[in-house]
C-alpha cells in the first residue's frame, strides 16, 4: 500500500493543475477570441443597456407584452441566479392548484379553447426562453388590444420571429419571447 | 408520439452507432500502450507524469496490487476535493464570495464525484465558487471516469490473457485513459458547445435590466469545459442547479443531441474496444446489441407515456396533444426529453434536460428501473462494461445449468469462485437501494424530505438510494437531500455501488487472467449470436430488475393509476 502513496498523491496534484486550472483556462481563452458573445452568456443589448441573454428566460407582467412559461424558481420567478424546476410529481395536490390558478389567469386575460401545455407549465429549469407557437398565438388578441395593433400583424411578428425544427426535425418549434417582445416594441418604433 | 420525434431519436443512435467502431479501435491502441496520432504531443506529457509520481510504466501488477493502487487514488481524490470544498472561501476565484461547504455537503459531494456520480445535494450557482467548479468538480469528473476505465481494462486484459497473473498498471491506465480518451474529446466537445452558446468566462454574473425594468442576474462561469467531461464521462453533475435543464448547459436542441451524444459514444466504444482487445470483436456486438434493444424500449417507453400527458392536468382543460410540460423544456419537447432521460439512466451519466420527478407515473418508473437493472446500458464508461461482464458470467453460468456443462466466456472456464464474487457484486445494488429505502420510509429524518406525498414520496427515496448506489446522480428533485441523514447515507450508498461492486470484480479478474485461455470446441456455448443476447437481456432483466418489481409496484405503477383515476395527494 505504501508504494501507491507517492503517485496517488503526485497524480493527483499534476491531474489538478491540468485538468482543474490549465484546461479550464486555456478554454476560457480560446472562447475569449473565437466565441466572445456565447462565451459571455449571449446577451441583448439594446441602446447599450443589457436587458437579457438570448437564452435566459425573463418575467412578463404587462399586458403590452407576450407572457413567458410559469417559473418555479425562487423567491421569485425567473431568478437567473437560482434555476429550479418545480419536482412537483404528477399526482401533486399542489401541481394540480398551481396549474388550475394559472388556467383560470389564461381564461380571465381572454384565452378560450384547449390551453397550449407549455402555457401553464412550470419549467424544467424555471428559465426556459421559449414558449410554443400555440401560446403564442392565443396571447395575441390580448396583445393587439393593449398595443392598438390589429391581430394579424401580431401573428406576423409570431410568423416571423418563431424557429422552426433544425433540418426539420431536430428539436422543437419555439418562439423566443425576449426576442418576440424585442420585436413588438420595435414594430411600434 | 410523432414520426418527426422518433427520427430524431434514431439520428442519435445512428450517429453513435457510427463512432463506435473508430473510438473502440483507437481506445484497444491506447490501452494497448500503441502508438497513436496524438502520441508526439502526449507521449513527453506523460513519460514527465510518470518520472513525477515515481511510476514504473513497464511494470504491471496483479488484482490486488491495481485495487489498492486504485484505493489510494480515489482516498487521495476525497481528500483533495473534500479540502476544496471546505476551504474555498479562502481560495482564488470566487467572484460570488461564497462562504465554505458545510461539512456533511461536502462529505456527500466529494464521495459523489469521487464515485463518478455526481449526485447534487447542492446548487451549483449558489454554493460553488469558480474554483471549486474547476480544480475540484472538474477535475474529479476526468479523474473517477479514467478510474473506471482503468478497471474495465484490467477486466478486458483478464479475458484476453492466458496464465496471466498481472492485468496491468493502474497508474498507465489512469494517466492514459485521462491524457489520451478523455483531455483530447473534451477539447472538442467544448469548443464546439462555446460555439453553441454555453458561457465559458470566469466572470461570476451579469446585471441586466428586463424590458420592464426589472433587474436580472444572470448567473455565469466555465461552462462549457465542464459540460463536455461532465457527459463524456458520464459524470452528470451539472454547473447549475437544473443541470441541462439549463439553457446555458443545453441552449439548443443541438447541443442536446450533442449532449447525449457525448455520454453515449465513449460507454458505447469501450464495448467495442473489449471485443477488439479479447480478439472476438463479435462478442462486441453481441453486448452493444443487447444494450441497444433494452435502451431503445426504454426511449420507447418513457416517450410514450410523456406524450400522453397527464390525466390530472387535461381534466383541467389543458390541451393533451402537447404532452406532460411540467418540468420540461420547450426547445426539447416530448421525443428528446424521453431521449435524455431514457440514455442519461441507462447510462450511470445522471446528468437530466428534464425534471424526472415531474414525468409521469410510467415515464418516471422507466429511469429508474435503467438504473436498478445495475448501470450497464451501455453504463458509465468503464464501470457499465464491467457490470454487463459480471452480467455476461451469470448468463453463461445460467445457460451451463441448463445443459450440463461448466460454463465457459471467451474460452475461461467460469467455476464457482467468480460465481461466488459476481453474486457478491450483483447483490450490492438490492441490499443499499432496497435497504436504505426501507429505513427512510421508517423514520421521521427520512419521510419529512419528501417533496410530494402518497406513492410519488416512495418513488422519490427510491430513486434517490437507486441513483446513489448505481452511481447515477439523476434524481427525483422534490427529495430535499441536503440534510445530514441523506448527506450521509446516500454517500454510503454510492460509496458500496462503486467500490464493494468494483473490488469483487478485479477478484473475478484476477482469477480469470490465471485460466488457460481455452480454444472454441463444438461443444462450447456460442456468446455471440442472437440466444445469447436473448439470454442476457433475461438475466439482465430477471436478476437486475425482478428484485425491485415490489416497490416498484408501490411507488410509480401505483401513481400512474392514481394518475388515471385522478386522484392527488
Amino acid at each position: 500500500m505504501l508504494t501507491h502513496i507517492r503517485p496517488a498523491l503526485v497524480l493527483t496534484a499534476l491531474f489538478t493543475l491540468l485538468l482543474g486550472l490549465a484546461y479550464p483556462l486555456a478554454m476560457t481563452g480560446i472562447a475569449g477570441l473565437a466565441f466572445p458573445r456565447q462565451a459571455g452568456g449571449s446577451l441583448i443589448e439594446r441602446g447599450g443597456i443589457v436587458v437579457g441573454s438570448e437564452l435566459i428566460g425573463q418575467s412578463f407582467a404587462s399586458d403590452r407584452y407576450f407572457w413567458p412559461r410559469p417559473s418555479a424558481t425562487g423567491p421569485d420567478a425567473y431568478n437567473a441566479s437560482a434555476s429550479s424546476g418545480s419536482n412537483l410529481g404528477p399526482t401533486s395536490a399542489k401541481l394540480r392548484d398551481t396549474v388550475a390558478a394559472n388556467i383560470a389567469k389564461l381564461r380571465a386575460s381572454g384565452v378560450t379553447g384547449p390551453v397550449p401545455a407549455d402555457a401553464v407549465t412550470a419549467s424544467g429549469s424555471g428559465l426556459d426562453p421559449d414558449i410554443s407557437t400555440e401560446f403564442a398565438h392565443v396571447q395575441a388578441p390580448r396583445i393587439a388590444a393593449a398595443r392598438g395593433l390589429s391581430e394579424k400583424d401580431v401573428w406576423d411578428l409570431i410568423a416571423e420571429v418563431q424557429e422552426g425544427r433544425l433540418m426539420g426535425f431536430i428539436g422543437e418549434p419555439r418562439v423566443n419571447v425576449l426576442k418576440l417582445n424585442l420585436a413588438l416594441d420595435k414594430l411600434q418604433g | 408520439m410523432s414520426f418527426v420525434g422518433w427520427l430524431q431519436i434514431a439520428a442519435l443512435f445512428l450517429a453513435v452507432l457510427a463512432v463506435i467502431k473508430p473510438l473502440g479501435l483507437y481506445m484497444a491502441r491506447v490501452f494497448q500502450g500503441e502508438r497513436t496520432f496524438i502520441s508526439p504531443v502526449l507521449a513527453p506529457v506523460e513519460r514527465g507524469f510518470y518520472r513525477l509520481a515515481g511510476v514504473d510504466d513497464q511494470r504491471e501488477q496483479g488484482w490486488l496490487a491495481y485495487a489498492f493502487a486504485m484505493l489510494a487514488f480515489s482516498i487521495a481524490g476525497f481528500v483533495s476535493l473534500y479540502a476544496i470544498l471546505r476551504l474555498q472561501a479562502f481560495l482564488p476565484f470566487n467572484p460570488q464570495g461564497f462562504t465554505g461547504v458545510a461539512p456533511d455537503l461536502a462529505f456527500n459531494t466529494a464521495i459523489s464525484f469521487l464515485t463518478n456520480t455526481n449526485w447534487q445535494n447542492y446548487a451549483g450557482e449558489t454554493t460553488m465558487s469558480q474554483f471549486s467548479q474547476m480544480a475540484g468538480l472538474t477535475v474529479h469528473n476526468f479523474l473517477s471516469a479514467a478510474s473506471g476505465i482503468a478497471m474495465a481494462m484490467a477486466l478486458t486484459r483478464a479475458f484476453a490473457r492466458s496464465k496471466a497473473k498481472t492485468l496491468g498498471n493502474f497508474w498507465v491506465d489512469l494517466t492514459r485513459a485521462t491524457l489520451y480518451v478523455l483531455l483530447p474529446l473534451a477539447i472538442v466537445v467544448t469548443v464546439v458547445f462555446i460555439a453553441m452558446g454555453l458561457p465559458q468566462t470566469l466572470g461570476a454574473s451579469i446585471t441586466a435590466t428586463t424590458l420592464e425594468g426589472a433587474h436580472q442576474v444572470i448567473a455565469l462561469g466555465p461552462v462549457a469545459s465542464q459540460e463536455a467531461i461532465k457527459q463524456l464521462g458520464t459524470n452528470g453533475g451539472g454547473f447549475f442547479n437544473v443541470n441541462a435543464a439549463h439553457p446555458f448547459e443545453n441552449p439548443t436542441a443541438l447541443s442536446n443531441l450533442l449532449n447525449i451524444f457525448a455520454m453515449l459514444s465513449v460507454s458505447a466504444a469501450l464495448v467495442y474496444t473489449f471485443g477488439q482487445m479479447v480478439g472476438e470483436r463479435r462478442q462486441g456486438w453481441a453486448f452493444l446489441a443487447t444494450i441497444a434493444i433494452l435502451l431503445i424500449v426504454g426511449v420507447g417507453v418513457v416517450y410514450w407515456a410523456e406524450a400522453q400527458g397527464n390525466p390530472i392536468l387535461t381534466a383541467l382543460g389543458l390541451d393533451a396533444s402537447g404532452g406532460n410540460m411540467e418540468g420540461k423544456e420547450v426547445r426539447f419537447g416530448q421525443s428528446a426529453s424521453a431521449l435524455y432521460a431514457a440514455v442519461t439512466t441507462g447510462l450511470s451519466d445522471g446528468g437530466v434536460n428534464a425534471m424526472h420527478g415531474s414525468l409521469t407515473g410510467l415515464g418516471g418508473l422507466v429511469p429508474m428501473f435503467l438504473i436498478q437493472l445495475g448501470e450497464v446500458l451501455p453504463g458509465g464508461v468503464g464501470s457499465g462494461l464491467y457490470g454487463l461482464i459480471v452480467f455476461a458470467i451469470l448468463a453463461v453460468f445460467v445457460a451451463g445449468l441448463m445443459v450440463g456443462r461448466t460454463p465457459e466466456l471467451l474460452g475461461k472456464k467460469i467455476d464457482g469462485r467468480e460465481m461466488k464474487f459476481a453474486m457478491l457484486a450483483v447483490l450490492i445494488l438490492p441490499l443499499a437501494i432496497l435497504g436504505f429505502t426501507a429505513v427512510s420510509v421508517m423514520i421521521p429524518a427520512g419521510v419529512a424530505s419528501i417533496g410530494t406525498p402518497g406513492p410519488h414520496g416512495l418513488s422519490e427515496i427510491l430513486y434517490a438510494y437507486s441513483s446513489a448506489a448505481g452511481n447515477n446522480g439523476s434524481a427525483f428533485g422534490g427529495l430535499s437531500g441536503n440534510t445530514p441523514w441523506y448527506n450521509a447515507t446516500l454517500a454510503i450508498a454510492m460509496l458500496l455501488g462503486r467500490f464493494a461492486y468494483v473490488i469483487p470484480v478485479l477478484a473475478i479478474a484476477g482469477s480469470i487472467a490465471a485460466k488457460v485461455r481455452a480454444p472454441a470446441s463444438s461443444g462450447t456455448f456460442p456468446t455471440h449470436g442472437p440466444l445469447f443476447v436473448g439470454l442476457l437481456i433475461g438475466v439482465i432483466l430477471i436478476l437486475g430488475g425482478l428484485q425491485f418489481f415490489p416497490a416498484l409496484a408501490l411507488g410509480p405503477i401505483v401513481e400512474h393509476f392514481a394518475t388515471l383515476a385522478g386522484q392527488t395527494y
